[in-house]
């Protein structure tokens, strides 16, 4: 079965490598290195993931310039937008995003930027959230974690206001009438250690997170913010069988500056097709718990307006 | 006896011929890379890292380790000859290795750091050997109201030093601490201090932007000034024999260095968050506050130059500590080579040690092999980086100005950066020239943006109760004991009054 799998992937990557190579013959090639910017600092998820695709281009020889990994993760994601929106080149400058792609134009209204603007080249898939806690707590599911919360002074961690993590927990604040302290981190990495050493009582960690304390039984998940169940947790529940119509990814996505040429577009779309079907990332994918949410370009453009009319009701939500 | 054999088999796997020659190459790349200001261990691992994918995943990592091992040996060679930090760990050693080339004493500041940082090294992977799963759990004992008070200690090391202005090196200090705040508040996920709107501020202030500013271009500028252009350093002679007997001063005169930058940089190095930066930065101040003579220190003190070498290089040993065992990173390097061990398909985290003893014992056997070498191969190349200061400072003030431009683009590939970097430079020149300590200020820039959030996260913790610094059982010590630190030359100051209120008395 996973060797038929397989196949098929090798032979679709290398009909779509064909694909590429024809194209670009007759279109657009890069003739520069290309500028891959990362919306996160060096370390972190994103960042991950950028250099995990780097490293699938470099390694099979997908592209004829070198792409450039250049962490930009100032101001959440502001310092990336910025400087995708003015790049000189934009035809070699590209940029790998997860939410604050929605949510920091959404914040700093006087960035000025639309990201409605920029060129969609590829969903490389979502990240969803699950609600973690220790094991030493004793909490084995999600009405026993619901009542711990009600004795009053919980504590969870997660990244900064108004990011991901902090719009998930005043969700599960205000749909289950909850009241909990929340301690923002500078990243995952941190949330997740201090839930292993119960400097903090619960997170909603991304699963690439905490996947190590996972595997060791230090932390327990206890609820999927993802559509159905996840492959890797079976037996966690997904929020809408608790009835409530709420889900939450972080998205993986690969996007290009403003002004983007159709042909130049075409070249990254096909080239991240291709990543996309290599034996490399499905793996990836399947060891840190991504979900597949491949879109065409118009698709992705489409998913962006929703994703933007989502975060701004949960921001207003928060009283942001 | 079980963690023998892994050991051993660990260093059977280091030594093979491929894993060996990767361990000669990566250390003496290291090397280079980390003696060029501005291009430290994180841009040589990650510039390298898929390079590695052509070798099994121990010898990647191998290789990886190597670069950084040699590194954090290589950043001493630029701030003791250039006087410009060649990698932010190396901050501390442009303190005294500086003061002693000029003195014509390079090549004793040169085998000091590098016999400091094979001792280092070499008590770090003992100690890692060791007590690594017990150590893992120490690492996550440490919340932020922990981390917060070592951070309180740290500065009071520095505050609480006799000798140096107080007034200005808290003003230096404060100064410091502005800059750590430029760029954006974690805690309220908002933008801050973005001057002027110049998106290049939101990144923050990279501290090698400030310390390749203060002593690259600070330092020259004001060396021009004040000796107009005669200066000589070309007085440093290297024989075989030289090294000896430099190797035998940089020993009696650094062991006390060597041993508190050891101890204390490990321990730094293996909390997530600290790393070999602040490691050195607290090893330089704590065996100055310890020292008889904390008055020789900037000077030309070879301890002050063994106590932050042996520390980086502890600490980079020790924060590989939580990389492996928690999947958490301590510095900025250790971040990519998890990014890398994930790529190659390896899962860091409390299952590694028992899940994939091949790689873990691989890794720490080649801790110990690149140690070795990386001595052997720093001390071959002294004769070379001695001949550089031989050049006249009218050829090398030039060379000193280029090489802190690149450095200050590479740290972070912005321009806006090169910009800052020589307006702190100018800054620094003025600052020095009224008797301002700047070291301060590099110090506060490095531990700021951890003294910061974990400052208010333990406040929102205890809703804004100052008392948990005090009653939590590990920060609690700490926090005691920065405060006598800091209140340490105030006493003395009050003793000095009443002493001379006496004298005309008597």
């Amino acid at each position: 079965m996973s060797i038929t799998k397989r196949t098929f992937i090798a032979l679709a990557g290398a009909t779509a490598l064909t694909a590429t190579f024809a194209n670009s013959a007759a279109a657009f090639e890069p003739t520069k290195p290309i500028d891959f910017v990362i919306m996160a600092g060096a370390g972190g998820g994103a960042d991950q993931i950028a250099r995990f695709i780097q490293s699938v281009a470099e390694k099979k020889k997908l592209t004829v310039r070198p792409l450039v990994p250049n962490n930009k993760g100032g101001g959440s994601g502001a310092e990336a937008l910025i400087a995708l929106k003015g790049a000189s080149d934009p035809d070699h400058t590209i940029l790998v995003t997860l939410n604050s792609f929605f949510t920091t134009p959404l914040r700093q209204e006087n960035l000025g930027i639309d990201v409605t603007t920029f060129t969609p080249v590829a969903m490389m898939g979502v990240d969803p959230f699950v609600l973690w806690v220790h094991k030493d707590s004793g909490i084995t599911d999600f009405d026993q974690w619901v009542a711990k919360v009600k004795e009053g002074g919980y504590v969870m961690g997660g990244t900064g206001k108004g990011q991901e993590d902090s719009l998930v927990i005043t969700w599960l604040e205000q749909n289950f009438d909850l009241d909990i302290k929340y301690i923002p981190y500078k990243g995952g990495g941190a949330v997740a250690k201090d839930l292993a050493g119960q400097q903090i009582m619960a997170s909603v960690n991304n699963p690439a997170e905490t996947k190590g304390f996972y595997a060791s039984g230090d932390v327990v998940p206890l609820l999927a913010f993802s559509d159905e169940r996840m492959p890797a947790f079976p037996d966690v529940p997904t929020v809408k069988e608790l009835g409530k119509d709420f889900s939450y990814y972080n998205q993986r996505a690969v996007v290009g500056a403003p002004g983007m040429s159709d042909d130049a577009a075409k070249y990254y779309q096909d080239l991240f097709q291709t990543i996309y079907d290599t034996e490399e990332w499905q793996g990836y994918m399947e060891s840190e718990s991504l979900s597949p949410l491949w879109m065409n370009p118009e698709e992705q453009k489409e998913y962006w307006n929703t994703q933007i009319e989502n975060h701004k009701e949960l921001l207003a939500k928060m009283g942001e | 006896m079980e963690i023998l054999a892994l050991l051993t088999s660990g260093l059977l796997e280091a030594l093979e011929p491929l894993n060996l020659l990767l361990i000669v190459i990566g250390v003496t790349l290291g090397l280079f890379i980390g003696a060029m200001p501005g291009l430290g261990s994180v841009n040589g691992v990650a510039i390298l890292l898929p390079i590695t994918f052509l070798v099994p995943p121990a010898s990647a990592i191998i290789f990886l380790a190597a670069i950084y091992y040699g590194a954090m040996y290589g950043g001493a060679i630029s701030s003791i000859t250039l006087g410009i930090p060649g990698a932010s760990t190396a901050v501390a050693t442009t303190f005294d290795g500086r003061p002693l080339a000029m003195k014509g004493r390079a090549s004793l500041a040169l085998v000091t750091a590098a016999i400091a940082s094979f001792v280092g090294g070499t008590v770090s992977i003992i100690l890692f050997t060791a007590f690594a799963p017990m150590l893992a759990s120490v690492a996550l004992s440490f919340g932020n109201p922990e981390i917060f008070a070592l951070m309180l200690l740290a500065f009071a090391t520095f505050v609480g030093l006799g000798g140096d202005d107080i007034p200005k090196t808290i003003l230096s200090i404060c100064l410091g601490l502005v800059f750590a705040a430029v760029g954006f508040d974690e805690i309220s996920g908002e933008p801050r201090l973005v001057f002027f709107g110049i998106p290049g501020f939101l990144h923050g202030i990279n501290f090698l932007v400030l310390a390749i500013g203060v002593y690259g271009i600070g330092e020259m500028l004001w060396t021009i000034d004040t000796t107009r252009g005669k200066i000589t350093t070309t007085e440093a002679k290297m024989s075989v024999k030289g090294v000896f007997a430099d190797a035998k001063e940089g020993i009696t005169q650094g062991w006390r260095g060597t041993s508190i930058g050891s101890f204390l940089g490990f321990f730094v190095g293996i909390l997530p968050a600290a790393g070999a930066t602040p490691g050195s930065l607290m090893s330089y101040g704590v065996a100055k506050l310890t020292s008889r003579d904390p008055g020789s220190y900037g000077k030309g003190n070879p301890d002050g130059v063994a106590a932050p070498e042996a520390a980086n290089n502890s600490a980079s040993t020790g924060s590989m500590l939580p990389m492996l065992t928690l999947g958490i990173p301590g510095s900025p390097t250790t971040a990519i080579l998890l990014g890398g061990m994930v790529i190659w398909g390896l899962t860091p985290g409390p299952r590694l040690f028992t899940d994939e003893p091949a790689f873990v014992w691989g890794l720490i056997g080649s801790f110990y092999v690149s140690n070795f070498f990386a001595l052997v191969i720093n001390l071959s190349f002294i004769p070379l980086f001695i001949w550089m200061l031989r050049m006249p400072f009218t050829i090398l003030a030039p060379m000193i100005f280029v090489l802190s431009i690149v450095g200050g683009y590479a740290a972070t590939n912005d321009m806006h950066d090169v910009w800052l970097m020589i307006a702190f430079g100018l800054g620094a020149f003025f600052l020095r020239k009224f008797d301002y300590p700047l070291a301060p200020a590099v110090l506060a820039i490095v531990l700021g943006p951890i003294a910061e959030p974990t400052l208010r996260q333990s406040l929102l913790l205890s809703s804004g109760d100052p008392s948990i610094f005090f009653t939590r059982p590990i920060a609690g010590p700490i926090t005691v004991i920065a405060i006598i630190l800091i209140l340490l030359p105030l006493f003395g100051m009050i003793r000095d009054r009443v002493r001379r209120r006496e004298k005309p008395a008597t």
